[in-house]
This record gives structure tokens, C-alpha cells and sequence, in this order.
């Protein structure tokens, strides 16, 4: 019963970073029908950005000290508030930052393709993936880089402790959040417009290149979000971090529903979910298994419902 | 009376295929002109060059004075042309009062929105009966109504009508068309692409008929109407 418990804490955990990332792959394909391959290392380079913000905003040797903010600094790390207040900073810096990075690359690498073979984009985004990848390589380091652990874990019974708590309650406020974003607000409405029939949008007065940028600036943002959380879990950064948790969470928006919104939080969840309980209960040893678990639910989930989930015969969008 | 929209010498191109060549054509303050025309005479082309969803290759389209030849949909849009396009394409996915609130989404002013609400439910009474289901599960001829409400919603001076009479049951054509006169009577000006020829003729002050990419005749709804190449062509005498 203790390691049940135990599995589905992971599993939620695990899910929360994954359904983040996986809206991002859902929404992009909502609204421009491709697969944003570069998606993964949106969520690798938010991480980067976070550690680095985290550590100006908290490490002595950093930024702030030097910069005659010492007070400052020691206010951050120095009482329950500070941490707060410098964690949500850290939250929006990043957001923001890999938001804008997303809405750059669409600028450069998609939109001049907007209107070519369904492939040529795709193969965009690989390229956009792998410049990224070697980017982060080649200018700052080939090795992983610990993440500042200055998250305060208070350790609980069942495996939960205060890290997993504040993962899990940030990600499905910010899930509930895009949810209402995207059904209740007239900017949700318009990229809901949009995924259903550009010409109309536009004819509706709706920008499609605003919304267009919005969709590339929401996903990498909540990312990038994903990307701290990995790397507050796990404790360190790599270059090619985006690699798993990317084809992770592109599952699990297939799962859902690709392009599907709610399908893509489910996916992500379940996805969790399943590997969490598949490492808790595979016989010692094949826990190595966990993945293939993962493959196989999917596969089953797709071939008594093509359309994933939560998707229609014809692919549900946005 | 003045020309509200004046078309000069427009051209638009598919690739290699011209699909409208070096049209001219202009519609005046108040008044309901219909493009008639076989199919891929291009007429639908002309409409959503004007409407921005195609850039012209050459040529130029003054709305009140304003040459708004290659302006993006959106910005067209701004101006008070609307278009109704062929096939509805309605938000499937969003509801009846979701897919008005597209319509009105260039409009700020919260309390004629829904002053504009009321009006299109009293001309479509049906839509008001449906206002929370979803746009997908409607009727053919309950979506036409709704595409054509939704476009109303934006405040239209110039209402581009593409194929309203497309598919629908007599009876529901009927519907669109009196709604149609009823907007003119309002002041909307009009412009309407049909295949219907002879119920757009009998409606249209003006018309023109498109062949192959041109104009090749135009006259009042009546001269048309009376006129035998097009009764041979299009009216099936």
C-alpha cells in the first residue's frame, strides 16, 4: 500500500512536468498542423535560463552580490517570503524569456514556411532543435550543471515531500490557468477560431500572426516552467535534457488527442502515471521496463481510438 | 450615388492559373449587386481578393475612396467589409453565441454587442433557439443563417455574400434571401456571388456576369434577367 501511494505521488509529479510540456506540442499542432520537433529544447533551454536566473537572483558569487545587491540577495534566501517572491521571479524571467525565444523561432524558421509541403517545417524544426542543442553545448558546457538547490524540501510520509507538493500544485494552476485562457478570454477564443478555420479567423478580423506568436510564446513559456521543475527534481541541467521528457510528453499529447488541449493534461498525467506504477511494480530489476509500458498503453490507447483519448475521429483541435 | 467599392483592373492568379483577369467592376452606396457566373468563373476568387484572403496580382480595389488592394484579411475586416464565405465555415467547435462573439471581434463597445445580438436572433429566430449548442451540430441551413449572422455581427457597410443559396432547401433560401433585401433596407450595401442566377438577378440592382475570369456582360438585375444569352447560359430557357 506504502509504495502504491508512494508511485502515484511520482507518477502526479512526474505527470504535472510532462502535461506542461505536452500542451505545447498540442496547441502548436492545433493551430499550424506540425509537430514542433524544437519543442523538447524549449524546455531544455527554460531550464538553463531558470538555473541561471535562480542563481543570480541567489548564489553570493553571482550577479546580485556583485552588483552591490547583497541585501537583496539575503533577503531571497534568507526567509520563507524571499524564496517565494524569488521563485515566482524566477517563474516569470524564464516564462518570458523562452516565450519570446519560441516566438523568435517561429518568426524565423516556420513562418517563411507557412505555406509549404507539410514536411518542410518539420524539418525546420529538427534543424531549430539541433542548433539549439549545440548551442547550449558549445557556449556554456558539454557537462551537466547542478541546479542551486535552494528549495527548501521538508520530507513527508509516502515519498512526499515539500518539492513534489510545490510541482504538483504549481502545474495545475498553471494548466487550470491556460485552461480558462484558452476557452473563457478573447485571445483563447481567437486561437480556438483559429485551429478550426484560419481563413475564417481572418475573416472574423482576428490577426492570425498574433495569434500565432501567442500559441509559440504560451508553450515554451509553461516549458520552460516544466524545465525548472526537472531540473529542481533531478538536480542538474544537461544540453540534452529535452530529449526524453520531449518524446514523453509528445506521447502523451497523442495519447490525449494531439491538438487537444484537456487531452494533452490527461495524456501527460496518465503518462506519468503509468511509469511511476509500472517502476513501483515490475519485478526487481525490469524496472528499466517502465518505457516500454509507456509505448504499449499508447499503443493500445491508438489502436481502439485513433484520434487519441480525448480526440474526434477527425483530430480534435485545440 | 457614390461608388462605395470600385474595382480596377484586378487580376488574381493561382500559381499559373489566372483565375480573374483584369476585371473591373464597382458597387454603390445602398446597393445589392450579384457576380453571376458558371463555376471557377472566378468569382469566389474575386470575393476573397477583396476580402484579403488572396493577394491581387495587379490591380486595385478603392473602398470609399481607399485603395485597399493586398491589405491582410484581418485589417479589411477593420473597414467594415465583411465577407460570408462559401461553404459557411462556421467554428464548428464553438458554440451558436461563441461563433457571433468571433463575428464582433474587432468590437469593443460591449453593450452594442449585444444590442447586435438581439437584431440577428430577430431576423434568424431559429439561431436563438440553438444559441448554446455547438455550431457543428446545426443544419445546413441553420449554419448558413449563422454565417451570415456572425458577419453581421462585425458592422458590415459592405456584406460580401459568397454562395448563400449553396446546398439549402428551397424554403431556407427563400429565408436567407428575404433576410438579404431586409439588410438593404437597412443600408447595408451588398454584394452577392451566385449561382443562383435568376433569384440573384431578381434581387440585384446591378449585375455582372463572369466568364472564364472576365466581366462579359453587365446590366441592371432586369436587363439581365430579360437578356437571352444569359437566359440560354445560366436561367436553363
Amino acid at each position: 500500500m506504502g509504495i502504491l501511494i508512494q508511485q502515484i505521488v511520482n507518477g502526479v509529479t512526474l505527470g504535472g512536468m510532462y502535461a506542461l510540456i505536452a500542451l505545447g506540442y498540442t496547441l502548436v499542432y492545433g493551430i499550424l498542423l506540425m509537430i514542433n520537433f524544437a519543442h523538447a529544447e524549449m524546455f531544455m533551454v527554460g531550464a538553463y535560463i531558470g538555473l541561471f536566473t535562480l542563481k543570480f537572483l541567489s548564489d553570493p558569487a553571482w550577479g546580485m552580490a556583485r552588483l552591490g545587491l547583497g541585501p537583496v540577495q539575503e533577503f531571497f534566501t534568507g526567509s520563507v517570503l524571499g524564496l517565494i517572491i524569488m521563485f515566482i521571479i524566477v517563474f516569470i524571467v524564464t516564462g518570458a524569456l523562452t516565450g519570446l525565444l519560441g516566438v523568435l523561432i517561429e518568426r524565423v524558421a516556420y513562418r517563411p514556411l507557412r505555406n509549404a509541403p507539410r514536411l518542410a517545417p518539420l524539418i525546420s524544426a529538427i534543424g531549430v532543435s539541433i542548433f539549439l542543442q549545440n548551442a547550449v553545448l558549445l557556449w556554456i558546457d558539454s557537462k551537466p550543471i547542478p541546479f542551486p538547490d535552494i528549495f527548501p524540501i521538508v520530507t513527508l510520509p509516502y515519498g512526499l515531500n515539500s518539492l513534489k507538493i510545490f510541482i504538483v500544485v504549481t502545474s495545475i494552476v498553471l494548466l487550470l490557468g491556460l485552461d480558462t485562457l484558452v476557452s473563457r478570454t478573447k485571445i483563447g477564443k481567437a486561437m480556438r477560431a483559429t485551429s478550426q478555420d484560419r481563413g475564417a479567423a481572418q475573416l472574423m478580423g482576428i490577426n492570425i500572426n498574433s495569434v500565432i506568436a501567442a500559441t509559440f510564446f504560451i508553450g515554451p513559456a509553461l516549458g520552460a516552467v516544466a524545465g525548472i521543475f526537472y531540473g529542481m527534481y533531478y538536480g542538474a541541467v544537461i544540453f540534452n535534457m529535452g530529449f526524453f521528457p520531449g518524446i514523453k510528453a509528445f506521447t502523451a499529447a497523442v495519447l490525449g488527442g494531439i491538438g487537444n488541449l484537456r487531452g494533452a493534461m490527461l495524456g501527460g498525467f496518465m503518462l506519468g502515471m503509468i511509469e511511476a506504477l509500472a517502476v513501483g511494480f515490475l519485478p526487481a530489476g525490469y524496472s528499466g521496463y517502465k518505457d516500454v509500458v509507456a509505448f504499449l498503453v499508447l499503443i493500445i490507447v491508438l489502436i481502439f481510438r485513433p484520434g487519441g483519448l480525448l480526440g474526434e475521429s477527425v483530430v480534435e483541435k485545440v | 450615388m457614390e461608388k462605395m467599392l470600385n474595382v480596377e483592373h484586378l487580376s488574381t492568379s493561382y500559381g499559373k492559373i489566372h483565375a480573374v483577369r483584369d476585371i473591373s467592376f464597382y458597387v454603390n452606396e445602398g446597393e445589392i449587386v450579384t457576380l453571376i457566373g458558371a463555376n471557377g468563373a472566378g468569382k469566389s476568387t474575386t470575393l476573397k481578393t477583396i476580402s484579403g484572403l488572396i493577394k491581387p496580382k495587379a490591380g486595385k480595389i478603392f473602398f470609399k475612396g481607399e485603395n485597399i488592394a493586398g491589405l491582410p484579411g484581418h485589417e479589411v475586416t477593420a473597414k467594415h467589409i465583411i465577407q460570408v464565405p462559401e461553404g459557411r465555415r462556421i467554428f464548428d467547435r464553438m458554440t451558436v453565441m461563441e461563433n457571433l462573439e468571433m463575428g464582433a471581434y474587432l468590437r469593443k463597445d460591449s453593450e452594442g454587442i449585444k444590442s447586435d445580438i438581439n437584431w440577428v436572433f430577430e431576423l434568424f429566430p431559429r439561431l436563438s433557439e440553438r444559441a448554446s449548442q455547438k455550431g457543428g451540430t446545426l443544419s445546413g441551413g441553420e449554419q448558413q443563417m449563422l454565417a451570415m449572422a456572425r458577419g453581421l455581427m462585425g458592422k458590415p457597410e459592405l456584406l460580401m455574400l459568397d454562395e448563400p443559396s449553396m446546398g439549402l432547401a428551397p424554403v431556407v433560401v427563400e429565408t436567407i434571401f428575404t433576410v438579404i433585401q431586409k439588410l438593404q433596407r437597412e443600408g447595408i450595401t451588398i454584394l452577392l456571388v451566385e449561382q443562383n442566377a435568376s433569384l440573384a438577378l431578381s434581387i440585384a440592382n446591378r449585375g455582372y456576369v463572369m466568364e472564364t475570369g472576365k466581366i462579359s456582360l453587365t446590366g441592371t438585375g432586369r436587363e439581365l434577367l430579360a437578356n437571352e444569352e444569359v437566359q440560354k447560359a445560366y436561367l436553363g430557357h
